[in-house]
């Protein structure tokens, strides 16, 4: 019975189609498919020269973990045995060199240095440290590239994760996500090219809050902002047809609309009617392919049981993952995802542990469910926060009990699959943890590095806006080249 | 200075254009680079096609633009930047001796041979082609013909046309059926120019749609229609668009535009971005267009109204402007770094929102392609550097500077603000100048602790001199604004009317005059209109009023697969641009035609319907937790009362692409996005107008289906339909309604009150679904 009104409902769209005059196949019909896609912009737009990409691209798809709230690399995967030595000492002036320190830090009588409480080893043939909070990720390094060496510009975090989405502190440009579904376009016709998930963590109560803007547009076409994929009866918001209302009707709602939208266009020849008649049917199709692409029924047991207990809990990071993969299965060009709750001022030990809980096993999970499916060739998954933690007490450092400030000069983040080396770790920090050492990588950098991965070079990659070209990267980054396999 | 080989006569140039071929093919090899005698030489009509090379080359129309987008990033006004001492932006810096022994010159007039940029820009070898490779910029085929023949003319230098002061021109001397046709002849002529006329006038209901929505925001009633359409007499327009601007709903639309450029927002826009009272500046906005209060004292209270000597609570009131930008309650932040943010949004939102310039480039460096000075920035900026304020604020705290606003006073003097009585008194923030003596500082790189030079109060010279006849302060910032030397203030000032009447501004962006920006599609009305403008006193109702009384303005919007040819985006207006609604007027239009629509004015914003838990999802727990929502008449109130709250604005009008209001901006975007088509179908604000609607027509006994159709066709688009329309729309209403099936149906839930009529649950269910399939038809989306 579903199949055969399934064939009814596509037979009238294709039936649409060709009134409207279109075959399928051809430039026209694709950007009419899907109007996510930038081909719907006019040919008068700036893209039209940009040539994109740029040169073979090693990923097409990226599934980026955002850990809100800066991680710290010290409880995680940057292991400094010099700080249990020197546990409740001051941090020497020499090593930290007049560094701005956050408000909340700055009053401080002292810095009192204090090492991870949790322990580290080396995993798997590329000898990766990793703590035991992550054993999941631990077991899964040889496919993990580390870099070490991250630093930023900021030190609070909404000027900080504004920068690492948007290139810039201030709010106003398109998010990373929006660049590349502006610059690549779409690859599915069924669902938005860059999509959004977020998740709370457990590890702070008052989590660092989030903004839209984060994954918005900026000054590039509301056709590149994030959508949010949320969890619940409406996934997309407005998706759901109003109570009562059956496909069928929807359906033939659609087609009056359209043809009444016709005679409007063959009457005023405004180009925007037809596009409009295109978007009502890329809408029809996301009422069907997001709540198929959210509804995890169909994951047999043992891919369940990777992703962990909380994978069946709706608007879990574990569930966002497995959410993550399916997206990028549809082919979704750019999957966002936000994990709260890593802003670990005081009590870190024990916030730490749970907040970890909620991503070590399903981040390790994603990639190996992307890489026995194939997926990890040509998808780049990206991990990491807007800044780390200062290696010193926030607070008072007690026996068992520390808490740690945002620090920029130095933190961990990784990536896996679509073009970088797997088993591998970039850049080094001192014996403090405080200072790089060896092989910086700036925001810009880590950016330009996204690109390079997605077949663009971020330097030729602008959108021109009040009379100045933007670009993700500003006017600096340079593509880490090491990283690349 | 200019070295002449030879007088640029016509003959001469005629001479010289195969020479040059000749040149060009010794020169490099390429054979797809200019064959300059087969350059067709067309009728201006046909100029559609930009790469025809103009027969005359015009230097701000033709050349400018590539050079400032090509060459200035090197050779343009930043000194910091600027190649082989060499620029183009200034005449004696473009026609300057070059090199060590000052014997080159990129610019000979009239002499391609001599002229470097010649050689440069055809250069074939990769070391020597301008612009250099690595700088991913290059000239097309087309803009290196544009220079060379530019050069081979006389490469005759003219100042860009918005620092030169505005001389309003002569009315052009051709018949105009509109008796007060001014701006017509203007259009008119320019269209005759292109070989286009003027489309016919646009029916009576599209034409009512299109003034209300563009005047008030709102939809005619079918009263209203059908009185315009009864009314046969030579003023019936004119009635109609004066009972709009005598209207309180003028002043709602005007705001709505003015929140966007003000960046308007009910919270303090960062991090926990807690919530702030700023609608009783709003309600100030609506009173003041409303009362028609001239632009100049409009704009002067805004910035400088706590200066005015004497200054009212209401002057004082106004310059709440300045405090709309966000501030943070971040803990950890440095207040110094967040008190610098601000005083740079004051400055880029003056300049941009009044000035048309794009001052904030010059906040690290000098501008790259405006005359416009790091040092003239910070100049700029010191006007709005004077306030006694924090960086950081603290959870529960208003900021200074504030004002307290009680009861007493809203009764006796600020009548205009609609404080609901609950309400005693509340504190909301103003400019004061407490700290007169801050010094500012050049900010090197921008960065709000790196100092450089000290800087007093000024502007960009290339506008008009800040000479002493002007106060150094934010009085006399205004004086300067206004003062009729000032060049730029009013063409911005009218082209963003134009922008709001006609969808497009005489100058397209309308935030940027400068080198960059767009030229006029029409730059002798563009002065005409400012001109006008300041001689009539800053009248904006009369300034719009001139506008939409226009035959431009009264066209049809049909467009001929040949009109949209040759100008698809409706530059010279020979037919009316179909404009779509804004977001708020989509969900307002759909007030109105349901009736819903609660006619207050101003107050607290309101919170209507919005899906649930999207604040709740992204907060820390802190400040604005949870949107409850409002109850009863609240959810039925204007757009621009709905709450903004910065970092989860609502979510349906950011589909249709309102500004974030995060800062200063002047015109939105115009996207088509599957989003939208979900909003319009599912919103169920659109769902219950629909009911509602269907409901109204159930209860009317003496009706038929096919009235009740037309009255609902006509409430949503206020178009009469056709009868084949109204046969269609029967058709599926019946068919809804036939294939009504109780089981399916079990979640429709009708509104209480319309459980108890004595109407079969499945006659309402069909005409909820045809009123929202009306509502989707692109006709309720457009202006009309």
């Amino acid at each position: 019975m579903e199949e055969i009104s399934k064939h009814f409902l596509n037979n009238n769209r294709r039936h649409f189609l060709k009134k409207l005059g279109l075959g399928i196949g051809g430039l026209a019909t694709a950007s009419l498919l899907n109007p996510f896609s930038s081909i719907v912009e006019s040919s008068d737009s700036p893209l039209a020269g940009l040539n994109l990409p740029h040169f073979a691209p090693k990923a097409k798809r990226v599934i980026y973990l955002f850990q809100s709230g800066g991680p710290s690399q010290l409880e995680l995967f940057d292991y400094k045995p010099l700080l249990h030595k020197m546990r409740g000492q001051d941090l020497p002036d020499s090593i930290r060199q007049g560094q701005r320190l956050t408000g909340m830090t700055s009053g401080q009588d002292s810095f009192p240095l204090v090492g991870s409480q949790f322990k580290f080893n080396q995993y798997g043939e590329s000898r990766a440290w990793v703590s035991d909070l992550m054993p999941f990720t631990a077991k899964i390094v040889d496919e993990l590239c580390f870099i070490k060496s991250m630093h930023t510009e900021a030190i609070n975090h909404d000027p900080a994760i504004t920068f690492f989405q948007t290139g810039s502190q201030q709010a106003g440009r398109p998010s990373i996500g929006s660049w590349m579904s502006y610059g690549l376009g779409s690859l599915n016709e069924n669902l938005p090219t860059f999509t959004v998930l977020l998740s709370r963590g457990t590890g702070r109560a008052m989590a660092q809050p989030l903004y839209s803007r984060l994954w918005g547009n900026g000054f590039l076409s509301s056709l590149h902002q994030g959508v949010q994929f949320r969890s619940g009866k409406d996934p997309v918001l407005y998706l759901k047809d109003p109570e009562g209302m059956t496909r069928l009707e929807r359906r033939k709602m659609l087609d009056h609309i359209a043809e009444l939208n016709e005679k409007q266009e063959r009457e005023f020849g405004d180009p925007e009617t037809n596009s409009r008649i295109a978007q009502y049917e890329m809408a029809y199709r996301m009422q069907t392919s997001v709540p198929d692409t959210m509804n995890i029924e169909d994951e047999p047991d043992h891919i369940m049981q990777m992703y962990g207990a909380n994978a069946a809990i709706p608007g879990t990071y574990a569930a966002n993952c497995l959410l993550a993969r399916r997206l990028v299965e549809q082919d979704v060009r750019f999957v966002q995802l936000y994990h709260m709750g890593w802003d670990q001022h005081d009590n870190l030990p024990s916030h730490i542990t749970k907040q970890a809980k909620d991503v070590d096993q399903a981040t390790a999970a994603l990639i190996m469910d992307l890489k026995q499916r194939g997926l990890l060739e040509d998808t780049l998954v990206v991990w990491g926060g807007e800044f780390g933690r200062t290696n010193y007490s926030q607070g008072a450092l007690t026996k068992t009990n520390y808490g740690r400030d945002h620090h920029p000069r130095c933190f961990t983040m990784f990536m896996a699959g679509g073009g970088v080396k797997p088993g591998f770790t970039y850049g080094e920090t001192d014996d403090f943890g405080y200072n790089i050492t060896k092989d910086p990588v700036h925001v810009h950098d880590l950016q330009a590095t996204m690109m390079h991965l997605m077949g663009i070079d971020h330097t030729k990659f602008t959108h021109k806006h009040q009379g100045r070209r933007f670009r993700l990267t500003d006017v600096s980054g340079h593509v880490v080249k090491d990283l690349l396999s | 200075m200019k070295k002449k080989k030879f007088k640029s006569t016509p003959l001469i140039w005629y001479f010289l254009v195969p020479f040059l071929l000749v040149l060009c093919y010794k020169y490099i090899s390429s054979s797809r680079v200019n064959d300059y005698s087969d350059v067709e030489i067309k009728d201006a009509s046909v100029l559609a096609s930009e790469e025809t090379i103009p027969e005359k080359i015009d230097y701000i129309f033709h050349v400018k633009p590539i050079l400032s987008d090509r060459c200035y990033l090197c050779h343009g006004p930043d000194e910091g930047t600027r190649e082989a001492g060499l620029r183009f932006d200034t005449k004696d810096g473009a026609y300057a001796a070059l090199g060590e022994n000052k014997d080159r010159f990129a610019l000979v007039p009239g002499d391609t041979t001599a002229s470097q940029m010649v050689h440069r820009i055809l250069a074939k070898e990769e070391s020597k082609i301008m612009p250099p490779i690595n700088s991913n910029l290059s000239l097309t085929d087309y803009e290196k013909q544009i220079l060379v023949k530019w050069i081979g003319q006389g490469a005759v230098w003219k100042d860009h046309w918005a620092f030169v002061k505005p001389k309003k021109p002569e009315i052009p001397n051709i018949f105009s059926e509109n008796k007060n046709g001014e701006i017509d002849k203007f259009i008119l002529r320019k269209l005759k120019e292109k070989g286009l006329s003027m489309s016919e006038k646009a029916s009576k209901e599209k034409l009512i749609r299109r003034v209300y929505f563009d005047l008030t925001g709102l939809p005619p009633s079918i009263e209203a229609i059908d009185t315009f359409i009864k009314d046969n007499g030579e003023n019936a327009f004119e009635t109609v668009i004066d009972n709009l601007l005598a209207s309180k709903a003028y002043g709602e639309r005007m705001a709505a535009i003015w929140l966007d450029v003000a960046r308007y927002s009910d919270t303090h826009g960062y991090q926990d971005d807690l919530e702030r009272i700023m609608w009783p500046w709003r309600d100030w906005v609506i009173s003041a267009f409303n009362r028609n209060i001239p632009y100049d004292q409009f704009v002067k209270w805004q910035l400088a109204g706590d200066l005015i000597p004497n200054a009212t609570r209401e002057q004082i009131l106004a310059t709440g402007f300045n405090r709309n930008h966000k501030i943070t309650q971040e803990g950890g932040v440095i207040d110094e770094e967040y008190r610098n943010e601000y005083v740079l949004d004051r400055t880029n939102t003056v300049s941009k929102s009044l000035l048309g310039l794009t001052m904030e480039c010059a906040q690290c460096h000098d501008h790259k392609y405006d005359p416009i000075s790091q040092k003239e920035y910070f100049s700029f900026y010191a006007f709005f550097n004077k306030l006694d304020e924090k960086g950081r604020m603290d959870y529960g705290e208003i900021p200074e500077p504030n004002i307290r606003i009680t009861q007493q006073e809203v009764k006796d003097v600020l009548t205009f603000i609609n404080m609901p009585d609950s309400i005693n008194e509340l504190d909301l923030m103003v400019m004061k100048d407490s700290k007169p003596n801050r010094k500012t500082y050049i900010l090197k790189r921008g960065a709000y602790d790196n100092f450089g030079e000290e800087v007093k109060e000024g502007v960009p010279q290339a506008v008009l001199s800040f000479t002493d006849k002007y106060q150094k302060n934010r009085l006399g910032l205004s004086d300067w604004l206004f003062d009729e030397d000032n060049t730029l203030t009013a063409r911005v000032a009218v082209n963003r009317l134009w922008q709001q009447i006609f969808g497009i501004g005489i100058v397209a962006t309308s935030s940027d005059f400068g080198n960059q920006g767009a030229l006029p599609s029409h730059p002798e009305l563009l002065d005409w209109l400012a001109e006008t403008y300041r001689e009539e006193g800053w009248d904006t109702k009369k300034m719009l009023k001139r506008m939409v009384m226009s035959q431009t303005y009264q066209q049809t919007t049909k467009a001929t697969p040949e009109l949209l040819e040759i100008d698809p985006t409706n530059k010279w207006l020979a037919r009316s641009s179909r404009e779509k609604l804004t977001a708020e007027m989509i969900r307002d239009n759909a007030l109105a035609a349901s009736g819903l629509l609660v006619d207050k004015l101003g107050g607290p914003s309101v919170k209507p319907y919005q899906p649930k838990g999207l604040w709740a999802e992204t907060t820390s727990g802190q400040g604005l937790t949870e949107y409850i929502m409002d109850k009863g008449e609240n959810l039925y109130r204007r757009s621009l009362y709905t709450f903004w709250k910065r970092t989860v604005p609502p979510p349906a009008m950011l589909t249709f692409d309102a500004a974030t209001r995060d800062f200063c901006s002047v015109e939105r975007q115009k996207t088509s996005t599957p989003l939208q088509a979900l909003v319009m179908l599912n919103d169920p604000q659109l769902i219950e107008a629909s009911e509602v609607l269907a409901a109204k027509m159930l209860k009317d006994e003496n009706l038929s289906d096919k009235e009740r159709i037309k009255i609902i066709f006509r409430r949503i688009t206020s178009r009469t339909p056709e009868d084949s329309e109204v046969e269609k729309l029967i058709t599926f209403l019946k068919d809804t309604e036939s294939n009504y099936n109780e089981i399916e149906k079990e979640d429709f839930k009708l509104k209480q009150e319309y459980q108890d009529l004595n109407i079969p649950k499945k006659r309402i269910y069909a005409f909820t679904t045809l009123t929202s399939l009306i509502f989707n038809l692109d006709e309720a989306i457009v202006k009309g």
